[in-house]
């Protein structure tokens, strides 16, 4: 952690460390801790009177169903996006992993949505499954099939997660190429000399190998869903309809607007809180276990 | 691999090809889109090669801006996000450089306490204290302003413990080699760490600027007038819920300008945007 030579000096690493922890006590602390303060009070709609109510906001939340509707929708768009996200960046990652001509312009080309804003994603893709002028969506009508992701809540969540999915595989294609390029040739090699197919030359070597990334990626694609896909939802449905695409961050914020219900935000605030805290301890301990392996 | 027979040559070509085609597809047809006149995009009706109005409607976006909701032209949105990324990436380099080399580099009582002080933030992303955050931003005066739009965005766990590791593998000689030259820790930072870590502030600053210009939620938080806004959160505003009116080839336009610098960062910077975004994750 700490250097043998170091320097002397009193103030010096105080004032280099100022800036940081300026920004840290104003902007996250302050902050955080006012959320979990406002947690245990009820204001009234025009923020005159305040009572302290202990965890009434808490338990009025536990006690609504539209709130574990909200946990329910979080959940099955993380599986959703992850799964899809994972399993077709691996699919790409092994194909480019493979001694071919021209790996390096494909992996520019596989990798570039990273850099496009979750809003923006969410107009690209909303302007090919608008109902009346996508290009897609009139694909899908005129196969028969019914679309509307404006009126239908699957429709709404399919699309959202189609969005969220194209966003992120970039990044896990990535992380999955320079996964699979730390496998030593000659592992796969003796494999193949002992006549293992290709097919169980990747479930038994490969992936097995890989797993570390899998897991690291899996808690990643969790947070990313959680709180960068913010943007898409509120470019795309604002949560609709009828609440059929609110993750837990599109409710803190939808309910807290305009001076809304802000103690009722401000608990679900500490309740996410709980969660990234927990989400990145495991994080932690999968990257340790990266390490050793 | 280790086959190199028939079928099996083929399927990478095919399946990468198939993947590029899809992942591109939405970006193409946004500019397709964007090409061509307002009523036939709302129409339903475009058809799937670019139309003759590039130039009309790119100049009406950045100059003109769209007329339905904002009025502003999307160049003053672009030099909003422009100023507003740059300043995140080199603020968070900045600041967190100097924490990482004091942490490093000195030994003083709450070393420690400051380090994880920095480090915990990382689970405190903006998305879990949203109003909060908001309302303090609002006390200290900092709405429609550069400033609030950047310094509560400006704290780096990550990029600190990013240079903090980088630190640590630079060796203890020169440390003691400059001391012996009779340099102080200042003369030491800027002779020694700051032109070492050249790649990995370039890495870095690529992903920064990145999550710079791709901010939502604080954006939409602290502007309140049009010629602040920044390009990711005009574009959402030109969308009109009532879809008759809204704009598609401006948005679209839109849409094109506001991926255009990111995505070319990413492109012409391939490789400090891959050891960027693998090595910050450790």
């Amino acid at each position: 952690m700490q250097k043998r030579a170091i320097f002397g000096g009193t103030s010096l690493p105080y004032l280099l460390l100022l800036p940081q922890l300026f920004v840290v006590a104003v902007f996250f602390y302050w902050p955080a801790s006012q959320a979990v303060w406002q947690s245990f009070l009820l204001q009234d709609a025009f923020g005159l009177n305040t009572s302290f109510i202990w965890f009434e906001n808490y338990s009025e939340l536990f006690a609504d169903a539209g709130y574990y509707r909200t946990m329910m929708t979080t959940g099955v768009f993380a599986v959703l996006v992850a799964g899809l996200s994972l399993s077709l960046a691996l699919l790409l990652a092994v194909q480019a992993d493979k001694s071919i001509r021209g790996a390096g312009v494909y992996k520019t080309l596989l990798i570039w949505p990273y850099a496009v804003a979750p809003a923006v994603a969410g107009v690209l893709w909303i302007f090919m499954f608008q109902p009346s002028l996508g290009v897609v969506a009139q694909g899908i009508r005129a196969m028969g099939w019914s679309w509307n992701p404006l009126l239908n809540g699957n429709d709404a969540l399919t699309l959202v997660v189609l969005a969220s999915t194209w966003k992120q595989i970039s990044y896990n294609f990535l992380f999955f190429l320079a996964g699979l390029q730390s496998i030593p040739r000659a592992v796969i090699e003796a494999a193949a000399i002992d006549g293992a197919s290709p097919t169980r030359r990747f479930w038994t070597i490969i992936l097995p190998l890989l797993s570390p990334t899998v897991f690291f990626l899996i808690v990643v694609n969790i947070v990313y869903v959680f709180f960068d896909t913010f943007g898409i939802i509120d470019a795309m449905t604002q949560g609709g309809p009828s609440k059929a695409t609110e993750t837990l961050v599109y409710k803190v914020f939808f309910d807290g607007r305009l001076g809304g219900n802000l103690g009722s935000s401000a608990a679900q605030s500490v309740i996410l809180m709980i969660m990234v805290v927990g989400l990145t301890a495991v994080q932690f301990r999968f990257i340790e276990r990266r390490v050793a392996y | 691999m280790v086959e190199h027979r028939g079928l099996s040559r083929v399927i990478p070509y095919f399946v990468l090809t198939l993947g590029v085609a899809i992942i591109a597809f939405p970006v193409y047809l946004c500019f397709v889109g964007s090409t061509h006149p307002q009523h036939i995009v709302s129409n339903g009706q475009m058809p799937l090669t670019p139309g003759p109005l590039f130039f009309e409607t790119y100049y009406k976006t950045l100059f003109i801006g769209s007329s339905g909701s904002t009025r502003e032209p999307v160049s003053t949105m672009l030099i909003n996000s422009f100023i507003m990324a740059s300043i995140i990436a080199v603020g968070k380099i900045a600041i967190s450089i100097i924490s990482a080399f004091s942490v490093v580099y000195f030994k003083f009582p709450f070393r420690m306490a400051a380090f994880w002080l920095i480090f915990i933030t990382l689970m405190l992303p903006v998305e879990v204290r949203i109003y909060p955050t908001y309302k303090i931003a609002a006390d200290l005066n900092l709405l429609d302003s550069y400033a609030g739009l950047t310094i509560p965005l400006i704290a780096s766990a990550t990029a600190t413990l990013f240079f903090r590791q980088f630190f640590l593998t630079i060796p203890d000689e020169l440390v003691e080699a400059s001391k012996l030259d009779g340099a102080g820790p200042l003369r030491f930072f800027w002779d020694t760490v700051l032109p070492l870590s050249r790649t990995n502030i370039a890495a870095l600053f690529v992903i920064l600027f990145i999550y710079g210009w791709n901010q939502y939620l604080w954006p939409i938080l602290i502007t309140t007038r049009d010629d602040m806004q920044t390009i990711v959160i005009g574009i959402k505003k030109m969308i009109v819920t009532a879809d008759a009116l809204t704009e598609w080839n401006v948005v679209l336009a839109t849409a094109m300008l506001a991926m255009l610098p990111p995505v070319t960062v990413v492109v012409l910077m391939q490789r400090w945007f891959v050891k960027g975004l693998v090595e910050t994750e450790k």
